[in-house]
């Protein structure tokens, strides 16, 4: 089977993010980038999928020369080949759908997976607009049964199950109020959530491999898609900072103080 | 000139700084304090490729560069300096001497379990009577009929206990002295091989040293390992490029010494304001970081000095002789800068101040390193 992953390229978490005083956007400087941490999960998810049913990991990233490095990051950890849609400024989230459908439609995945938002604008839109954008079936937020540190985790057992005749793919997904079961018809469009598995660190032998793996190029122009936003950006500004906290001496005052000042109980 | 690591380099850097915030730095505390070894790591070390890095592919290894090991071991070594120093001796002593000197067949045995992380190395230079005055060893090996008898000790051996292969160094012709000195492969279990672990250290505590003694252990002339009589001189390749990693080890000891005097300033408070707003820890800080940055330049520039075939010896003791020293000193402010808190182990910088001593001691010690600048200084 062909499985396409997203490998957005993102700010690492532990750097510092800071609002421009103009509001215009986030401080670029001496910023750390990595692969959207749900991206990651849907990479591993697929290469356990084609370990157990053979097939091809085809990871897809979209943004300017710098994002090659999160698709090397991606085929590191063992995809096979990467396609780079070159684009540089900013794209809303249809036109990222947009560009991934006509990806999609040239590559004939079984099976799409994408992380089920990005950790820089945690939109929550793209996985959606994509199966509705390309009419096939979809399962957002995959999720496990079983704990992150059982023995299947550990035996890597992929926790999308494909059915016996390869054209249905049953996914588990974390809901409000605990997890759903859905059987979809492939191909389908699947976004991960965070505890479908524990994503492999890249090995060394990975790092050298990835080097001589193909990357294609494309453009938005090449796939015939129109990225003009719909979606503009005003404004950014930082949350109001926490005012510190107070310390009680016992517990009676903090029911006192939950009850008669926060009102909360 | 450019400064920044290569794209795979970087990515190396990544995934083991992941590798060791989950898996190293939670536990290392406990590794030290109970002087354990950690095997389940170390094997998934390997089979992430880190011990195999310098190997070629067709044996299994991640066929990396110089500069690839240093920036392992630092990332390592920030965490935790025995698990660095495991992996620094085990990819550049044993492993490499079998690497570099090694015939098809002994390279065909060996290298894939080793890469793998399946057999440990550990490399057999030093004696009880002999460290820096490395050529005065006295360990024998005489040849009867196509079998070699090696008869001795080597005290200090990393790996000395969990490894499975062991490049030891015996006298062959001894009236010629470093010209007749020969590496030989064993493997443990051999009859007359025993070790004995060393236990108590001051620091590197979770890194695995012991002592072998080797009475009358029969090897054939097959396990025998470069040129007869030619050993002392490899010796001394394996050894510079050694240094470049213990170097690398000191730069990731001095870093962690330093993230961690930060945090800690940034949050204690004394006379009414945090203790990083006081200028006489403000210049420890300021020196920290200079030292630390161009001991890390040093060792790069060693590195590359060796991928790209250069002279390296002098450069790579000047790395580790300074990165040690830097180290040292870094490490020394941290628990200055941690108060009566960093005496104690409930903060990790006593811990990079042990570790950090046998870098000034292993694989030559700071003295030795001098010799050599200065020897090459007033060379030819
Ligand atoms: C934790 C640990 C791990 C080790 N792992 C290994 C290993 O895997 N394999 C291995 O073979 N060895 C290993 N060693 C041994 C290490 O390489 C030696 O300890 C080191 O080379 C110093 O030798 P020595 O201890 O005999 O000290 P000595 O050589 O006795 O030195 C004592 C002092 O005299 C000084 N000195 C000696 N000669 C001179 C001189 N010419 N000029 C000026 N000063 C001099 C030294 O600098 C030192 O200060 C390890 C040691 C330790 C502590
Ligand atoms: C083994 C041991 C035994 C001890 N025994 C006793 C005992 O019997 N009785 C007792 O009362 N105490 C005892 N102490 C406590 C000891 O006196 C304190 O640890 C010491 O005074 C330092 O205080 P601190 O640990 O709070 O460090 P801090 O005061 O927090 O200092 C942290 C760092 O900030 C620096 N710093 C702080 N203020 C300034 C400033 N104004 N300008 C520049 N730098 C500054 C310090 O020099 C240090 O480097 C003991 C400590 C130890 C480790």
């Amino acid at each position: 089977m062909k499985i396409l992953v997203t490998a957005k390229r993102v700010e690492d978490p532990e750097s510092k993010i800071k609002v421009k005083p103009d509001g215009s956007g986030i401080v670029q400087e001496g910023l750390k980038y990595k692969i959207n941490p749900f991206d990651e999960i849907g990479v591993e998810e697929g290469l356990r999928l084609a370990a157990k049913h053979g097939g091809e990991v085809v990871v897809v990233s979209i943004g300017g020369k710098e994002v090659q490095e999160q698709l090397r990051h991606a085929l590191a950890m063992g995809a096979h080949r990467a396609v780079w849609v070159n684009h540089t400024g900013t794209l809303d989230q249809l036109a990222l759908a947009g560009l991934l459908q006509k990806v999609a439609e040239k590559e004939k995945p079984d099976m799409v997976i994408l992380g089920k938002q990005s950790i820089d604008d945690d939109q929550n839109q793209v996985g959606q607009y994509l199966a509705e954008f390309l009419g096939w079936s979809q399962a957002t937020f995959a999720s496990k049964v079983e704990s992150l540190e059982s023995e299947q985790e550990k035996n890597k057992v992929p926790a999308l199950q494909v059915g016996a005749d390869g054209k249905t793919v049953r996914v588990v997904r974390e809901v409000d109020n605990g997890l759903a079961t859905l059987e979809c018809a492939l191909p389908a469009v699947v976004t991960t959530d965070l505890r479908l598995n524990l994503p492999r660190y890249a090995s060394l032998p990975g790092i050298m491999k990835a080097k001589s793996k193909p990357i294609e190029e494309l453009t938005p122009e090449k796939l015939g898609v129109d990225v003009t936003p719909k979606i503009q950006v005003l404004k950014m500004s930082s949350p109001p900072p926490r005012k510190a906290g107070i310390k009680v001496p016992d517990v009676a005052t903090l029911v006192d103080k939950l009850r008669n000042e926060a009102k909360a109980v | 000139m450019d400064f920044e690591l290569p794209e795979s380099h970087r990515a190396l850097k990544a995934s083991l700084k992941d590798f060791c915030e989950r898996k190293v730095k939670p536990y290392a505390r406990e590794w030290d304090k109970d002087e354990k070894f950690p095997m389940e790591v170390v094997r998934e070390l390997g089979q992430l490729g880190v011990l195999g890095m310098l190997v070629a592919e067709e044996y299994g290894g991640a066929a990396m560069d110089s500069l690839a090991v240093a920036v392992a071991v630092e990332e390592i070594a920030r965490h935790d300096g025995s698990l660095a120093l495991t992996v620094a001796s085990h990819n550049g002593l044993g492993t490499s001497h079998i690497r570099v000197f090694g015939n098809d067949a002994q390279k065909r045995k060996y290298l894939p379990k080793l890469a793998s992380g399946e057999w440990l190395g550990a490399w057999g230079l030093t004696e009880p009577g002999s460290g820096s005055d490395a050529s005065g060893l006295k360990t024998t090996a005489v040849r009867k009929g196509d079998k070699w008898i090696l008869n001795g000790a080597k005290m200090f051996i990393t790996q000395g206990t969990v490894g499975h292969v062991f490049v030891v160094l015996a006298l062959t012709t001894p009236e010629k002295r470093q010209k007749g000195i020969t590496a030989f492969i064993l493997e443990k279990g051999l009859p007359g091989f025993s070790q004995r672990p060393i236990h108590g250290k001051l620091g590197m505590r979770s890194s695995d040293t012991a002592e072998l003694i080797l009475e009358g252990v029969e090897v054939p002339d097959s396990q025998r390992l470069g040129e007869l009589d030619h050993g002392f001189i490899d010796t001394l390749k394996i050894l510079d490029k050694g240094r470049i990693t213990i170097g690398a080890l000191a730069v990731g000891l001095g870093r962690g010494a330093m993230e961690e005097s930060v945090r800690y300033a940034r949050e204690r408070t004394a006379f009414g304001q945090p203790i990083a707003e006081f200028q006489g820890l403000r210049w420890m800080f300021a020196d920290m970081k200079t030292e630390i940055d161009a001991a890390r330049l040093l060792v790069h520039r060693s590195a590359w000095m060796a991928d790209s075939g250069q002279p390296y010896t002098q450069a790579a003791s000047m790395a580790k002789l300074f990165a040690s020293e830097a180290a040292m000193r870094a490490c020394n402010k941290a628990v200055q800068i941690h108060g009566g808190y960093g005496y104690t182990r409930e903060f990790p910088v006593e811990r990079y101040l042990r570790d950090a001593k046998l870098c000034e001691i292993g694989e030559g010690t700071s003295e030795i390193q001098r010799s050599i600048i200065a020897r090459e200084i007033f060379k030819g």
